[in-house]
């Protein structure tokens, strides 16, 4: 644990290096608040809450999100620096776990930083602050899920364009898997199990539930097991690609 | 002689291309072993198998003690390891890249610091300590990788090219600073620079598709070619043939060849039998016969030949 530690410091001071940080923070910051108030109509809904505000965050996540990914394994295989760092005495999931937390840390700092709209919504009213609360924890949690689909993709190419791109496909499905649009098509022949089956698989069916302020601790299971998985798939990415 | 690094019977296929074909060597404490070998012979591969980078076909490697396979924390721990190229994180300062590399190997605080410093001060890194490594020229690059991989002091070294691409002050540079370190630790570098063997190295071994082809000290390696210790002789061209008469009644001599250098003068060669020293009795049956020697020498050989001929398959490995 100590190892991962020493590995998510490095990549934090990556991600702060390059002034792509601070364009990525402005972005989200910039597009929450712009979603909400101009396609949200937050001034018209007249209700002190932040539910438009967190109701844009799955599909702002699907494109920022794998660009946060992007570069964690497919930088090191292109630069030549993956042998540099996997013949140091860490393993290979002290390593994931250590860019995974990184990221996750990065995206949480973006995420704190769109604390004037908690604060606008309490200046004008007086929002449930628990369910608020709530949501914050369920877009973390999501936000988690998209980057360990998006760093898996990125173990798997040296591109970070296709590791990008293959990302936000990934989790544009996890997404999309909870529309009508989506379970329709299965509803014609799948039996109504599997059609179920997908619509749990969904993000959006989760983080609705989150949203609303319902902490049910299968969601949270959903989300921490979702990322588990990812993260050892990453392990087996990276293992068997590590030398193409 | 403890055998630090010990490499047996490895084996690595992508595929259907075998890369590596059966490779077994040990490298003892104080000895610095060069791998030689044309570009794609496998010297990369048999690095990264033993620095725990690559998973074996089959075969095994194992350090100080530590199966790769069984153990590769407790063997990447006793090794410090430059990959090729040395690459390293360009957004970094040395100073940062350094610091992470000791936090890795579990120096922390004034320890570390130390560490860093001790290492740096080896490599003659401390001007460029606070530049991003993107800035740094190729050879100080080559610099922070080895600063890297010496800064916890390992018992064992494995450097994939050190002096590839340096200048010769560079190169001059790198080379004493591995015969500092050679007397208390296992050194494997590898190279296609064949005078970089006689310079540093204690021991070569030549790889050559994946198979290892000959294993010695550069002499034992020269010894491999036919003319090793021939001896040449310049002579008027009129006692050319007095020269050869001499030269063949010498008894480890097996063959002459003669040319003419100028309208005046010839050289005259003996080609000695299996490596015989020949020099002696070349030049007492020369002044025996009263022949007028402007020069007598005896042919080092040359490395370059040995390596050519090993490698095109030209003359059959003794190892």
């Amino acid at each position: 644990m100590r190892q991962a530690w020493i590995i998510t410091k490095r990549e934090l001071y990556a991600y702060f290096a390059t002034p792509m940080a601070f364009v990525f923070i402005a972005i989200f910051v910039a597009m929450t608040g712009a979603f909400t108030f101009y396609i949200g109509r937050f001034f018209d809904r007249n209700q002190a809450s932040l539910e438009t505000f967190f109701s844009f965050h799955p599909w702002l996540y699907l494109l920022l999100v794998p660009a946060v990914a992007m570069r964690l394994w497919a930088e090191e295989r292109k630069s030549g620096t993956i042998e540099q760092l996997l013949t140091l005495p860490i393993t290979t999931f002290e390593a994931v776990l250590g860019k995974f937390l990184a990221a996750w840390l990065f995206c949480g700092i973006a995420l704190l930083l769109t604390f004037p709209m908690w604060l606008t919504v309490n200046v004008l009213g007086a929002p449930d602050n628990a369910v608020v609360f709530v949501s914050y924890i369920g877009s973390f949690l999501m936000a988690g899920a998209f980057l360990a689909i998006g760093m898996c993709m990125s173990a798997l190419t040296r591109n970070q364009i296709i590791a990008f791109i293959a990302g936000s496909v990934v989790c544009f499905l996890f997404t999309m898997s909870g529309l009508d649009l989506v379970l329709n098509f299965f509803r014609l022949w799948a039996p109504d199990a599997v059609v179920t089956t997908i619509a749990s698989f969904s993000f959006l069916t989760r983080f609705e539930a989150l949203s609303r302020g319902i902490i049910d601790i299968r969601d949270l299971i959903y989300f921490l097991s979702l990322i588990s998985f990812w993260l050892f798939a990453t392990v087996i990415a990276v293992e068997t690609k590590k030398a193409a | 002689m403890t055998a630090m690094v010990v490499v047996d019977r490895l084996v690595k296929t992508f595929g259907n291309f075998v890369a590596v074909d059966g490779i077994s060597l040990t490298v003892a404490k104080g000895e610095v072993l060069g791998f030689l070998g044309p570009n794609g012979a496998g010297k990369t591969t048999t690095m990264r198998m033993i620095a725990g980078f690559l998973t074996p076909t089959s075969g095994q490697a194992s350090v100080c003690g530590h199966e790769v396979a069984n153990d590769p924390i407790a063997v990447k721990r006793a090794m410090g390891y430059m990959p090729e190229g040395s690459p390293s994180y360009d957004d970094m300062t040395v100073r940062a890249f350094l610091t992470f590399i000791a936090a890795v190997r579990g120096f922390e605080g004034a320890d570390a610091q130390r560490h860093i410093d001790r290492a740096v001060e080896r490599v003659v890194l401390d001007e460029m300590i606070d530049r991003p490594i993107d800035v740094l020229s190729k050879g100080y690059k080559r610099r922070v990788g080895l600063a890297q991989a010496i800064l916890h002091d390992p018992p064992v070294l494995i450097l994939d090219e050190p002096t590839d691409g340096l200048d010769p002050n560079q190169k001059h540079h790198v080379r004493s600073l591995i015969k500092e370190m050679a007397s208390e630790k296992a050194i494997i570098i590898s190279t296609h620079i064949l005078e970089e063997v006689t310079a540093v190295c204690t021991r070569a071994v030549i790889i050559g598709n994946g198979k290892l082809l000959a294993d010695g000290t550069s002499d034992q390696l020269l010894a491999k070619l036919p003319d090793y210790h021939a001896v040449a002789v310049v002579v008027p061209v009129a006692q050319v043939d007095a020269a050869v008469a001499a030269m063949r009644g010498v008894p480890n001599v097996a063959y002459t060849q003669s040319e003419t250098i100028d309208a005046g003068t010839a050289r005259v060669r003996a080609i000695p039998k299996i490596n015989a020293p020949i020099l002696s009795d070349v030049a007492s049956a020369m002044r025996n016969a009263g022949i007028n020697v402007a020069e007598i020498f005896q042919d080092r050989g040359d490395l370059d030949d040995v390596f050519r001929l090993i490698t095109t398959g030209a003359v059959k490995s003794a190892a």
